[in-house]
């Protein structure tokens, strides 16, 4: 039998659900917060068992708070996802068509490309050739700093990447509207939209999966083909030759 | 094709036993999955109009979510409500009888240095308490001609655009009292719950519906919060404010009692004739 909510269980939702994503140690701080505001008892490392029991109260409306790792630097983000996609989810929409459309394409350039990031010059290009209302450029770059604001997409240096929101919502649907390009990380098996990627063999991992599973090798290698890893593995130091 | 429906439901009553106290009859009609169904499907619906801060009519409900379950719609209203409040501490609150609207309000005692709206509409709910609070000082009821006067000492002018408000005379005579239909062009919220961008994508032929949902089209809306009427035998016309729906519902005058005297650096009972207005209230 799934322990019972209290108030601090359903602050923490709240908040949650107000942030739209929420940082690990945020999440830490706001559990406690919670439980001293509303008086129930608090253990530090039981935040899992804490929103374990939110979950168990979620799952019967198609809801969970769902923990996502930020691609770019691995820590932790939780969100309030929905599962179902019902008609309800469907007019919950914020955005016009057209935006939506550009959204869509959006992604697909993020996730047909080799790193994972799509250039503003090119989203801005498709702008003109939308099928439900042509965007000129201005209202697109408009579109895409709304879409940032919102926590869909993150950009750095003048290009898009989906922001970890938006991967931790959208997994789901993004591995099976995409299955045959998009990638999953070797390691963690998790979707990764920013990879780097085997010459040999063609697998993918995130890069803070690369960080922690090279850490310390002075050779690193593909753990699935053993050659060589011939991309720049951040922060670890390089010896040897190929062989 | 009845006859099967019947048995399930009758069948599944035997799981009621013990978790309602009485068993409409029209529910067994609907077996239980279809009503959990509805239910979980309300409880987002409402989740999602509820962070736009848009009161929710009940024909937007019967619409969009209930449908042929119009037999069921209490019952289903009712488990909703329930489930708000065990899972996220929310309410459903009818804050129209007539016209059957309704809001959510936070069940949760409020704690020390929460945020509790979003920063775009921090502001707004600031302007709104003083407003609330103008006119419980002066007795429940201020003139339109002398709430703005008041508002001028705090440089707020009707005709001058707001560097932070905007267009106040829109702000307080249009949204803080009732939603208007403007067509403006939807803006999408801050992050709130999880929205269905997703599933939009899904179906590209069907249109996603914008935020339109009394059949207005404005922003994130306050209103209800107050309520203007016509003085009679006023010519030209002029109008009264007094606190709307809402704010009786989602503040009391204990509370703006309350911040009225922190503001002032004084006791409560210095004004003793609200000071007792809004302990009466209480009770």
């Amino acid at each position: 039998m799934a322990a019972q909510m209290t108030d601090a269980h359903r602050r923490f939702l709240q908040a949650l659900m107000s942030n739209g994503i929420t940082e690990g140690s945020e999440a830490k701080k706001l559990h406690q917060h919670c439980c001293e505001t509303d008086k129930v008892y608090y253990a530090h490392d039981k935040l899992d068992d804490f929103i374990s029991t939110i979950n168990s109260h979620l799952q019967p409306l198609f809801m969970q708070i769902r923990k996502g790792i930020s691609e770019d630097d691995g820590r932790a983000h939780y969100a309030v996802v929905n599962l179902a996609e019902t008609e309800v989810t469907k007019m919950a929409s914020d955005y016009t068509e057209s935006e939506l459309e550009l959204f869509r394409k959006t992604m697909d350039l993020i996730i047909l490309s080799e790193n994972g990031f799509a250039s503003s010059t090119d989203i801005l290009n498709l702008a003109d050739q939308l099928k439900t209302k042509k965007m000129k450029k201005k209202e697109a770059e408009q579109v895409l700093k709304v879409f940032v604001e919102d926590k869909w997409l993150s950009e750095k240096n003048g290009e898009y990447t989906l922001h970890t929101r938006c991967i931790i919502e959208m997994e789901q649907y993004i591995l099976s509207n995409y299955q045959d390009v998009a990638r999953k990380c070797n390691i963690c098996h998790s979707l990764a939209i920013q990879s780097q990627g085997c010459e040999s063999c063609g697998i993918g991992m995130h890069l803070p999966c690369v960080r922690k599973y090279f850490r310390g090798q002075t050779e690193p290698r593909c753990p699935e083909c053993n050659e060589f890893w011939s991309c720049d593995t951040p922060g670890v130091s390089r010896m040897g030759s190929q062989t | 094709m009845s006859q099967r429906k019947r048995s399930k439901g009758l069948g599944c009553s035997q799981l009621l036993d013990g978790e309602d106290d009485s068993i409409p009859t029209q529910v067994e009609r609907r077996s239980q999955e279809q009503l959990n169904q509805k239910v979980s499907e309300l409880v987002q619906f409402l989740l999602v109009k509820d962070q736009k801060k848009i009161p929710i009519k009940r024909a937007d409900i019967l619409k969009n979510i209930i449908r042929e379950y119009r037999d069921a719609y209490s019952e289903i209203i009712r488990r909703a409500d329930r489930t708000l409040q065990e899972v996220f501490g929310l309410q459903l609150v009818e804050i129209d009888a007539k016209r059957h609207i309704y809001v959510l309000i936070n069940n949760l005692p409020c704690a020390e240095g929460e945020q509790l709206c979003r920063d775009k509409e921090k502001e707004k709910m600031g302007l709104l308490l003083v407003i609330l609070s103008f006119i419980f000082m002066k007795g429940n009821s201020v003139k339109d001609s002398a709430l703005w006067e008041f508002l001028h000492l705090l440089r707020v002018y009707p005709g001058k655009q707001h560097s932070v408000f905007g267009d106040v005379r829109k702000l307080v005579a249009e949204e803080f009292v009732r939603q208007k239909a403007t067509p403006a062009a939807p803006r999408p919220v801050a992050p709130g719950v999880p929205h269905g961008v997703r599933a939009t994508l899904d179906s590209p032929q069907n249109t996603p519906v914008h935020p339109k949902t009394c059949g207005e089209g404005s922003p994130p809306a306050l209103c209800r919060y107050l309520e203007t009427t016509a003085i009679p035998l006023t010519d030209p016309p002029e109008f009264k404010y007094q606190w709307g729906p809402r704010a009786e519902k989602e503040t009391s005058k204990k509370d703006v009692l309350n911040f009225v005297a922190k503001m002032q650096g004084k006791d409560p009972k210095f004004w003793a004739s609200q000071y007792s207005e809004a302990n009466k209230a209480t009770t």
